[in-house]
């Protein structure tokens, strides 16, 4: 019998406030440990928490970023549970009101495109910081009260790989959008994931389990992986899947039950009542919306209608907004976008990836490869150099003229200097020329390699085909 | 609804409280009178009465998001009952 998975995904992100989402403490990440609490997100009693505007504006952001419906009225929510670094005992979230509703992502699969549901995204607060050590845990509450988004999928994905499709797009998309810096690293992006599998072609859920602690794509892809070939072996074993959360161990490759809690959570949640009702209008919507910038998916049909750039060499282009804005910058300095689509798909993606590095990362400007493109269109250097060239600029950040310069690699286009390269490695190669006299063409190739490599590379290659062509006929 | 002695458990338990056999008798007690009192709400008729969160007709209560000076660390573990190097320090939990 053939399986198939069903993933939904449920994603934090904390959101770019400067102050917490109840009180004026900073959000700042790495202060000095509990410097950044009062009475308010310590949960000290007779404590007011009082709404973030801006909050409300970037949660409103997201959610037409997602292509959300934004719900008018809304109030937060107690959810009661114990946990030392939940100080008020609760955590003030957003349950049967969620502030947006009914979204979607596109994903670009390899069965072309496919609309991934998002069925909530709330407000709420984080909850402080748990370091575990021998018999005790020491708490930090600088953390609690950051304000946090849940984005709620619908469980629309049926495959490892779309789910990490997916969580790609909707940080890519998070981060056009400005509402989080997105630096799972430090965080600021979680993501807990729902799955489980079916019969092929069967409408049923089959039972589900949850799994915590992916910090990344690869973790999330990986993890899942392993939870869905779980599955199916205990179904295929006749045994039952239980409903319960198990943790991905990075380290070992697997994901682990975690101490099942003896009772299922009842989390109480009932009206907030140290808060009032939160109203949005079409205006305020409306002044959201006059503020959101171009994302990815506009971007990337701009680039193929009006740049002519393949829709591949767009999408890429388009998937980290730092990558576009070096793309665009490019173009704003006069370059043809094709050339430095050329560019960006070959050598900086191919270097950056091999230092693993980051667009934002590195040491020239978008201008300086505007000039080196200029350095080959003006037939200064060529497209061979042009690559050593580029090396050098990604190490050193050095304009490329003066690279050019200080290594003397300007481009050798002067006939009589190319031929007599020619002649000297035609004398020093006989064999090669009498192969070409008894019709080996390939010969020819081999010369040619030898006339580049003798001018180390700086010979115009069209000149140098036209002469070594000549001067072999008159042999 | 009726509550009976595992109900009591049970919402203890979910509270982290403890109580005797004689307590939790109490209430049972006390807890079927305070729901057969509230039942008589129900002989309202809500249909068309929206929910309500506040008895204040109030919305909106909003601050401008600029970051306040916060506590010094030492007024923040004031009421810590035990701390190390300015965590706050409680026995091991993990779930």
């Amino acid at each position: 019998m053939e399986f198939e998975a069903v993933i939904g995904l449920e994603i934090h992100a904390e959101l770019s406030t400067k102050s917490k989402i109840f009180c004026s403490c900073t959000t700042e990440f790495g202060g000095e440990v509990n410097t950044h609490c009062c009475p308010v997100c310590l949960g000290l009693p007779g404590a007011l928490p009082v709404l973030n505007k801006a909050v409300v504006d970037y949660a409103i952001k997201a959610g037409l970023a997602l292509n959300c419906k934004i719900n008018k009225e809304t109030y937060m929510a107690r959810k009661n549970y114990f946990y030392p670094d939940a100080p008020k005992n609760y955590q003030i979230t957003q349950h049967e009101t969620p502030l947006c509703s009914d979204g979607f992502v596109e994903i670009e699969t390899e069965e072309g495109l496919k609309r991934i549901g998002i069925q909530r995204i709330h407000i709420e607060e984080d909850a402080g910081k748990a370091i575990h050590e021998g018999e005790h845990s020491l708490i930090d509450f600088n953390r609690s009260g950051v304000p946090l988004i849940e984005i709620v999928t619908k469980p629309d994905m049926r495959s490892p790989k779309e789910a990490r499709l997916f969580f790609e797009k909707l940080r890519s998309i998070l981060l056009y959008a400005g509402v989080s810096d997105c630096k799972m690293q430090e965080g600021s992006l979680r993501c807990d994931v729902n799955v489980s599998v079916r019969p092929k072609g069967s409408n049923e859920f089959g039972v589900k389990t949850e799994i915590k602690n992916m910090n990344s794509f690869k973790a999330l892809e990986k993890a899942l992986e392993y939870e869905i070939k779980r599955q199916i072996n205990a179904i295929k074993n006749g045994e039952k899947i239980i409903q319960e959360t198990r943790r991905w161990d990075e380290s070992k490759g697997q994901t682990i039950a975690m101490r099942s809690k003896e009772e299922a959570h009842d989390y109480r949640y009932f009206p907030e009542p140290d808060m009032v009702y939160l109203k949005v209008d079409d205006e305020w919507i409306e002044r959201i919306k006059a503020t959101m910038p171009e994302l990815p998916d506009e971007k990337k049909r701009r680039y193929i209608n009006d740049y002519g750039l393949p829709e591949y060499d767009a999408n890429i282009i388009t998937s980290s907004k730092e990558l576009a804005e070096f793309f665009e910058d490019a173009v704003l300095n006069g370059a043809n976008p094709k050339t430095v689509s050329n560019w960006i798909m070959g050598e900086v993606l191919r270097t950056l990836n091999d230092k693993d590095m980051e667009i934002t990362d590195v040491k020239f400007t978008s201008r300086q490869l505007v000039k080196l493109i200029e350095l080959v269109e003006k037939g200064t250097i060529s497209n061979t150099i042009a690559k050593k060239v580029f090396a050098e600029m990604f190490e050193t950040g050095k304009d490329p003229e003066k690279i050019v310069e200080e290594k003397g690699l300007v481009q050798i286009t002067d006939e009589n200097a190319i031929r007599e390269i020619v002649n000297k490695v035609l004398d020093e190669n006989p064999q090669s020329v009498a192969d070409f006299k008894n019709g080996k063409t390939k010969a020819v190739g081999f010369i040619i390699g030898q006339v580049m490599k003798a001018s180390k590379g700086k010979a115009n290659p069209q000149i140098v085909n036209k002469l070594v062509e000549e001067e072999l006929k008159k042999r | 609804m009726i509550v009976d002695k595992n109900t009591v458990d049970y919402v203890a338990k979910l509270a982290r409280l403890e109580f005797s056999d004689e307590e939790k008798e109490k209430f049972v007690e006390d807890f079927n009178k305070i729901l057969e009192f509230v039942e008589k709400l129900n002989e309202v008729n809500t249909d068309d009465v929206e929910i309500s969160i506040s008895a204040y007709p109030m919305y909106n209560a909003l601050r401008e998001d600029e970051v306040k000076t916060s506590l010094d660390v030492e007024k923040v573990l004031l009421n810590a009952p035990d701390k190390e190097n300015n965590f706050f320090r409680v026995p091991k939990v993990v779930d």
